[in-house]
């Protein structure tokens, strides 16, 4: 007897599964609307690469070489010297506060050092509890540095290399020594925004059932748990499977975010992000006994993803201990996947432990759910 | 073989016996009517028998399939029909037949839904969403999905629950025509009316099986003695009754008053007392209905729900 699993009964739930979704207009609306327009809100908000940031600036002497260095750092478009000519505890003051994102630091003694050649140094401290702040304009510190040093004095081009080595930039990045950025954050949105739509929707699958009282009919028909489990959650798998789609090409479009590595594996690994995710919202919803509590266990499940999965801090940053816990996340392995084949270009080896992890949740979820799901009403 | 055959049935939710030690057979092609209070345990019986729920202690069979371990084949066999209405609201009619005859794998699926809409009367409102019908219709929408699949055995939990009368009559003479087709029946209802409409009746309290059999044998069986009085103030002759000694009951039928006892030397005694305080006052004796003896299972059964 076919009793664990039928095509034909799966073919009833999924049928009566995408008629529901098809007739409830809202969240039909807002599993494709809110992805994009979760996508483009932060996507333009949260900017990695910022310019014209408020800088104060602690210089005692006003000699060329000094003139030259700020202009220089101007010219970047990062530096915006709002403060100018400060001393060092009230510049310590300002960027405490917040207002300024650095501190620009010519010693008294820059000018004589240049004319001496006795290795002068600048000291650049920069805010970097938000490291993405200071990156850019850090990294771009070193050669306009240089440069500007160099056409102060007027150099050959021969001359000029063996002055470069001389000048030194000290950098401090202050309060978070950590600092990794480069369009980090919209291929990290993907996982995000898929993990909090595909959990919540799935979440409540079953206890949606059980409410409206849906669950005891259900449960009086000859449908097995398999088969309930697909039902639910192949039509989320397609919707998850859309949303890719959506926010893959915004991510081309608005953002111009590079697609470097290999598209099927890409899909590949997002699809198998998108089953775990689903199985997870599954298994949610046969554990949680109201649509409410559903909810609530998806954003207990889902902050911590957020926090720890590298997606808002850098996770090398971050304690053994949460190190350790980030690993358990979905999304902490999504996102090295997504972020190396989409920047880095990598191939399926390098990133075939992250995808074995996929696979192990996956298993993981559906077999919890298989067991956790309740064939009675108990 | 028995339809329905178990015996010591007792299921637990905490520390709260809802259903104790209930034994109950029901034969094939009869119709048995399963009363008893709200919260009596009805439903719940109901639920291990098409097994929704595991019983913690006793067996039994249903349809020959054992209810602790054939569930899914009992499942097949069975309509349930809950006493709320559990299809979808959000799809429509045609759609929630088109998802049981799939579920039942009933082939081909239109085939069975167009006959089950034209049986029903409901082939213009086919695309009507099932929310949107009225209870009476909600309820034969019930059935006919319950039906679809020719079940052997029907168990419905209250189904005339808010339905008007003549739909409770057309939906009683539904039963009979599916019973006397072999179907058996077991259903739960609060109505006299209805008990009587049934082959026999099973009365249930606070989770234990109090009386079963013919309408006829329970009301016999209860051993009650009822007088029908009347004349003028019986207001104060129900005043003065109350709390008499023998005197178990007393409710007013229109101009009549009826006087319910169990002991019938007592409830007499009591009567002779009251004819004589009450001029005009005239006691005959009187038929027991069944209403008569719920009420006193009812007010004789202590209360498990508090």
């Amino acid at each position: 007897m076919n009793s664990v699993f039928s095509f034909a009964r799966l073919g009833a739930l999924l049928i009566k599964e995408f008629i529901q979704m098809r007739r409830d207009r809202i969240t039909f609306a807002m599993m494709l609307g809110v992805p994009l327009m979760q996508l483009v809100l932060f996507g333009y908000a949260i900017n990695n690469d910022p310019k014209s940031l408020p800088a104060a600036l602690v210089a005692t002497s006003s000699d060329p070489y000094t003139r030259a260095m700020v202009s220089a750092l101007q010219t970047t478009g990062y530096y915006r010297f709002d403060h100018v000519s400060q001393s060092a505890a009230d510049a310590e003051f300002l960027m405490s506060r917040g207002d300024v994102a650095f501190v620009v630091t010519i010693p008294a003694d820059f000018a004589r050092r240049v004319e001496r050649g006795d290795s002068p140094q600048i000291l650049i401290e920069a805010d970097a509890t938000d490291p993405a702040v200071a990156s850019g304009a850090i990294s771009t510190l070193g050669t306009v540095a240089s440069q500007a040093l160099l056409r102060a004095r007027g150099m050959q081009e021969a001359a000029a290399e063996a002055a470069l080595g001389q000048l030194e930039v000290v950098v401090h990045r202050r309060y978070n020594p950590e600092g990794i950025s480069q369009y980090n954050i919209v291929p990290g949105l993907l996982g995000v925004i898929l993990q909090m739509t595909m959990v919540m929707m799935t979440s409540i699958a079953l206890t949606r059932e059980t409410e409206r009282g849906t669950m005891e009919n259900l449960l009086a028909m000859p449908s097995s748990p398999l088969e309930i489990m697909m039902g639910k959650v192949l039509p989320y798998l397609a919707v998850g499977g859309v949303q890719v789609v959506v926010v893959l090409a915004a991510a081309k479009l608005l953002f111009a975010i590079p697609f470097t590595g290999s598209m099927s594996l890409l899909l590949t690994a997002v699809l198998i992000f998108v089953l775990a995710l689903v199985l997870l919202g599954y298994t949610i919803s046969t554990i949680a006994r109201t649509q409410m509590q559903a909810l609530q266990l998806t954003f207990f499940f889902f902050l911590p993803s957020i926090m720890l999965s590298g997606f808002m801090f850098p996770y090398r940053g971050m304690p053994t201990w949460a190190q350790a816990f980030g690993e358990i996340l979905p999304l902490t392995h999504f996102l090295r996947i997504i972020r190396a084949v989409m920047l880095k270009g990598a191939e399926l080896p390098a990133v075939a432990t992250e995808i074995g992890w996929l696979v192990v949740f996956v298993a993981l979820f559906a077999g919890v759910a298989l067991v956790r799901f309740r064939r009675t009403l108990d | 073989m028995n339809a329905i055959d178990v015996h010591g049935l007792v299921k637990r939710f905490g520390d709260k016996t809802v259903v104790d030690h209930v034994t109950m057979t029901v034969a094939e092609g009869e119709i048995v009517g399963f009363l008893g209070p709200n919260g009596s345990g009805k439903t719940t019986t109901i639920r291990i028998m098409c097994g929704l729920l595991t019983p913690d202690e006793g067996e039994g069979t249903v349809l020959g399939f054992d209810i602790r371990t054939d569930s899914l084949r009992i499942k097949r066999e069975v309509g349930y029909m809950t006493q709320k209405f559990s299809f979808y609201e959000d799809l429509t009619i045609g759609e929630n037949l088109e998802f049981v005859a799939r579920l039942y794998r009933l082939k081909p699926v239109e085939e069975h839904v167009a006959r089950t809409l034209e049986e029903l009367g409901l082939t213009t409102r086919r695309n009507q969403l099932a929310g949107t019908l009225s209870g009476g219709w909600k309820q034969r929408l019930a059935l006919a999905a319950c039906i679809m699949h020719k079940p052997k055995l029907l168990l419905l939990d209250e189904p005339t629950a808010g339905v008007d009368p003549k739909a409770r009559r057309e939906f009683w003479d539904e039963i009979h025509r599916l019973a006397s087709g072999g179907l058996t029946v077991l259903v739960s209802t609060h109505y006299m009316d209805e008990a009587e409409r049934c082959h026999r009746i099973s009365y249930i309290s606070y989770g234990k099986m109090l009386a079963t059999g013919t309408v006829a044998e329970v009301v016999k069986n209860a051993g009650l003695t009822t007088f029908v009085l009347q004349g003028p103030r019986l207001d104060q002759v129900a005043e003065a009754l109350q709390g008499r000694p023998g005197v178990d009951q007393v409710a007013p039928f229109g101009a009549t008053l009826h006087v319910v006892g169990s002991d019938r030397k007592k409830l007499e005694a009591a009567l002779v007392d009251v004819e004589k305080e009450h001029k005009g006052v005239k006691v005959a004796p009187g038929e027991t209905s069944l209403e008569d003896v719920f009420i006193q299972f009812m007010s004789g059964s202590k209360d498990n729900m508090a």
